[in-house]
């Protein structure tokens, strides 16, 4: 690593912290301008009582009306930093237990999702750029088309009938079979439970960087180096070994990291459609029923999963690109 | 194969042309205003030999499409291009399969600037187009050594080139191969005097080296001190092939613009005529010279024909 | 169709696609009562002649509910796309012409709002706003803006620095001048087709905060709702409630989406060869 790479890396560090503060004061913000009174919405259930006196009190004295907006945020800033990320007020549970458990269910289906999308997308995208206008070409373009005007909800109601209903080979919902116990969920299980959520993203996770890789390639296919491989008798295959791939990849990686904000905004609606207990589905169930706490950290964890992958993009970006890395350009 | 190789024995016996382009035109379709479409003809007429061991430049204005003439030769040009005419290799018709087997080896282009090179890829591996044999290797070594470039130039990005390199490299691109016929195009684009006529002369030595080499130009003054053909290009046709030794004298030389352009040069004082060439879509019929010619008549809208003329050819119907 | 040259036939298609919109539109209008009436002599009817796309369990005529989702979805992915272009030609302009600090400040505001996933941030505006109707329209209207926003402050940075615009301010034209005569004519057509392209991104949006629960109420027949109802009955086989709501939603993103093509083919001057 050169002094070069390490500045810049530097510098993005410190934007992407900023820019964590930035959404967690806004996610604060539009919790406060809420209406719904998180204590109020949560008080009438009947749970309610499970919690301690002083759990009750530290809500209040977070939450409740007595305290100044700035102070509240600080107060849960502070916390949040030094690990305590508050209650869950519909869990009842620490904020940080239920993230845990959520984000690995998450986790799972997204890198899974992710890769797959990726990698299919990628090459889709290159295999449609480099036969522009003939009909390979139109298919991949057709794909992309329909499906990023499919809601992702009603791609996985489509897959659930198909698969889950009609053929009967795949489960309706939730990450593991009802009634057993966690410990005696297989790895087997998870997968099982996982193919369907996992297929949604991914189908719906290729259209964007199939588009994006088709459009650079067509650009390296219309370049002046492209047009001298040519002059030089390449073609097909080597002409892609030689000069597609690399020039190609780079703006795909970008993109892809930068996609990861997609995956995670689609797998909110397919872990809703499949019950599949993941962040998501925990949003989801926040925002309805305004739990504050979790909210916010599910905001700012995704924000930080999301910044982190532009982050990552940047810096592959850096080392893979010679006239990044050795200071030339850019 | 067995046909081409006949061809090929026939035609190195006769010393007949290495490459022999007729009545070349290339057109594009494009949208004039609203929905309503053209057909834009950039070149109409373009006939050029070259001879092994001979370097003929086609000189032009810049911007007049020349450089189509060596895309149209590799058959590298945009989809949307149209191409007529004919083009002969050694006797028998380029077609679309025989020049996807030839170019890259027997018949080689070296482009204009290192925009044409991979902006990704070490110099050393583009040049070699990715070979790893020791043959390929130690050539590259003896064409670095030939023109004075360093070893470690192999294993640069092309950004990190510096200017007077440049032309080096991209002729090691076609030395690296065994070509039998070689294409510039525009090899001296903004190059001090100095850096332009070593580049031109890198390329007489290719055809010393026994190689048909074309130039695309658009230096008069540079093509006569190396070439030993010139083309003249105007408007989309070629107009004029005179020798060097043409260009001596003005009597020598048959096209009134060939004229003009001589007069222009700077040793015969700078003198320059009135007009621009025409764009493609303001063509006169006839002869496209003749809104500027003095000697211009009626006929001249008609057809002019290229013709023979002393050992030339011109596209005139008065030139003496 | 064979006869016409490329641009000919996008303009065809252009209008077609623009009248089959209109004519959904128009039809939502007349449906709003038919989509409230419920009848159970003909509950859970599988499509029929009489009830193409079916009914539901309540005896409604899905046809006229899906007519009745979809235009109301129109009208909010219009409302929501004329608000965010709105806001990205004002703020990508601010950022490209202010200066500095006002650049760094609508840059760092996009990078945020693209940070957060578009839905948890269409959650958050709709607890915001209390979770009715009007927190989905602003919370659609009111986060669609960036990724335009930042393609016309690239459009507008590189025009500014290009020679041609440079020239003609050194020959002392007025800054009107130049934006009316130079810069319009480039920004037009990526604005207009951000503006079409900002219409299918809206829709999906809201068929997705709707059928996560937030937004409208479930009398109303929004195509999230509707959706988000039939999950219940899909297990017992009555796809029809999830089938043709949906594909129907689909057809017209898919006309946005071919329509901002088409206006890109149009407006675009790289395609003057094609």
């Amino acid at each position: 690593m050169n002094q070069h790479l390490g500045k810049r890396i530097g510098n993005k560090m410190i934007r992407m912290i900023l820019l964590v503060i930035a959404s967690s004061i806004l996610t604060f913000m539009l919790m406060k301008a809420s209406p719904i009174d998180p204590l109020q919405a949560n008080v009438g259930q009947a749970a309610l009582g499970s919690m301690s006196q002083e759990q009750i009190e530290k809500l209040n004295e977070y939450w409740g009306v007595g305290t100044s907006p700035v102070k509240q945020y600080l107060n849960w800033a502070f916390d949040f930093v030094r690990g305590d990320m508050g209650t869950s007020l519909l869990y009842r549970q620490p904020v940080s237990e239920v993230i845990a458990v959520k984000l690995m269910n998450s986790l799972f289906l997204m890198v899974i999702a992710w890769g797959l999308s990726g990698v299919l997308g990628f090459f889709l995208g290159v295999l449609s750029g480099m036969n522009r206008g003939r009909w390979i070409d139109r298919l991949v373009k057709g794909y992309c088309l329909l499906i990023s005007s499919t809601p992702a909800f009603w791609l996985a109601l489509l897959l659930l009938m198909i698969f889950g209903v009609w053929l009967k080979v795949l489960p309706i919902g939730l990450s593991v079979p009802i009634g057993v116990e966690a410990a005696g969920v297989t790895l087997q299980d998870r997968l099982y439970h996982a193919i369907l959520p996992a297929l949604t993203l991914s189908i719906t996770g290729v259209s964007n960087i199939a588009l994006h890789t088709r459009e650079k390639m067509i650009g390296i296919m219309d370049s002046d180096f492209v047009l001298f491989a040519k002059a030089r008798g390449e073609k097909g295959w080597i002409l892609f070994r030689n000069h597609g791939f690399r020039n190609a990849l780079l703006p795909a990686l970008t993109l892809h990291f930068a996609a990861i904000s997609e995956i995670f905004g689609g797998s909110i609606l397919v872990e809703q459609v499949f019950s599949y207990p993941g962040l998501g589905q925990a949003a989801v169930s926040a925002g309805l029923g305004s739990d504050m706490p979790l909210l916010m950290a599910i905001a700012i964890l995704s924000a930080l999963i999301v910044f982190g992958g532009n982050m990552i993009a940047d810096i592959l970006y850096g080392i893979v690109d010679p006239r990044i890395r050795k200071g030339g350009a850019g | 194969m067995r046909k081409e190789n006949q061809a090929d024995i026939v035609n190195t016996s006769e010393e007949g042309p290495i490459l022999k382009i007729e009545h070349l035109n290339i057109s594009f379709r494009q949208y004039e205003s609203g929905t309503h479409q053209t057909q834009l003809d950039v070149i109409r007429d373009l006939d050029v030999e070259v001879r092994a061991g001979e370097m003929v430049a086609v000189v032009g204005s810049s911007g007049s499409g020349k450089s189509l003439l060596a895309h149209a030769v590799l058959g590298i040009l945009p989809y949307n291009a149209v191409q007529g005419g004919r083009i002969f290799y050694r006797g028998s018709e380029l077609t679309r399969e025989r020049i996807e087997r030839l170019r890259g080896n027997e018949i080689v282009m070296v482009p204009q600037s290192l925009s044409y090179l991979d902006p990704l890829v070490k110099i050393g591996k583009q040049i070699k187009r990715g070979r790893k044999d020791k043959k390929t290797a130690d050539k590259l070594r003896g064409i670095f050594k030939r023109y004075d470039l360093n070893e470690e130039v192999e294993e640069l990005y092309p950004f990190e080139l510096s200017g007077g390199m440049n032309r080096r490299i991209l002729i090691s691109t076609a030395l690296i191969e065994e070509p039998r016929l070689v294409i510039a195009d525009e090899p001296t684009p903004g190059l001090d005097l100095r850096v332009a006529k070593r580049a031109m002369g890198h390329f007489r030595e290719l055809a010393d080296m026994g190689a048909g080499v074309l130039v695309i130009t658009h230096d008069l003054e540079l093509a006569l001190e190396t070439a030993d053909r010139v083309v003249v290009f105007y408007a989309g046709c070629t107009i004029e092939e005179a020798y060097r030794s043409d260009f001596e004298k003005e009597e020598n030389l048959r096209h009134p613009y060939t004229k003009a352009l001589w007069r222009a040069l700077p040793q015969h004082g700078f003198q320059f005529i009135e007009g621009t060439q025409p764009y493609v879509k303001e063509m006169p019929e006839g002869c496209p010279f003749s809104p500027r010619c003095d000697m211009c008549t009626p006929q001249c809208k008609g057809e002019v024909p290229y013709r023979e003329m002393r050992k030339g050819r011109v596209r005139c119907l008065y030139a003496k | 169709m064979r006869d016409k040259n490329l641009r000919q036939r996008v303009l065809i298609g252009l209008i077609v696609g623009a009248a089959i919109l209109l004519a959904i539109c128009v039809g939502g209008l007349f449906c709003a009562e038919a989509a409230k009436t419920s009848d159970f002599t003909r509950k859970n009817l599988p499509p029929c002649l009489t009830y193409p796309f079916g009914t539901d369990w309540l005896g409604r005529d899905m046809l006229a509910r899906t007519l009745r989702g979809i235009s109301l979805s129109i009208l909010l992915g219009i409302f929501a796309a004329a608000v965010s272009a709105c806001i990205a030609l004002l703020l990508g302009i601010a950022a490209a012409t202010l200066g500095r600090t006002a650049d760094a400040v609508i840059t760092f505001v996009i990078d945020l709002l693209l940070g957060i996933p578009h839905i948890l941030l269409l959650i958050l505006i709709s607890v915001a706003l209390g979770k009715g109707f009007a927190g989905v329209a602003w919370g659609v209207a009111l986060t669609h803006w960036p990724s335009l926003a930042r393609l016309i402050r690239a459009e507008v940075m590189q025009l500014k620095e290009s020679p041609y615009i440079q020239i003609a301010r050194k020959l002392g034209k007025t800054n009107w001048y130049v934006a009316r005569k130079h810069m319009l004519p480039h920004l037009l057509p990526q604005f207009l087709t951000g503006l079409v392209l900002l219409f299918p991104h809206a829709i999906l949006h809201e068929a997705s905060v709707t059928f996560l629960g937030f937004g409208l109420s479930s009398e109303q027949p929004a195509i999230g709702i509707i959706l988000s109802e039939s999950m219940k009955y899909l297990v017992t086989g009555k796809w029809w409630l999830a089938l043709f709501p949906g594909a129907a939603l689909v057809m017209v993103v898919v006309l946005f989406y071919a329509a901002g093509e088409n206006v890109r083919k149009l407006t675009d001057p790289a395609s003057v060869h094609e």
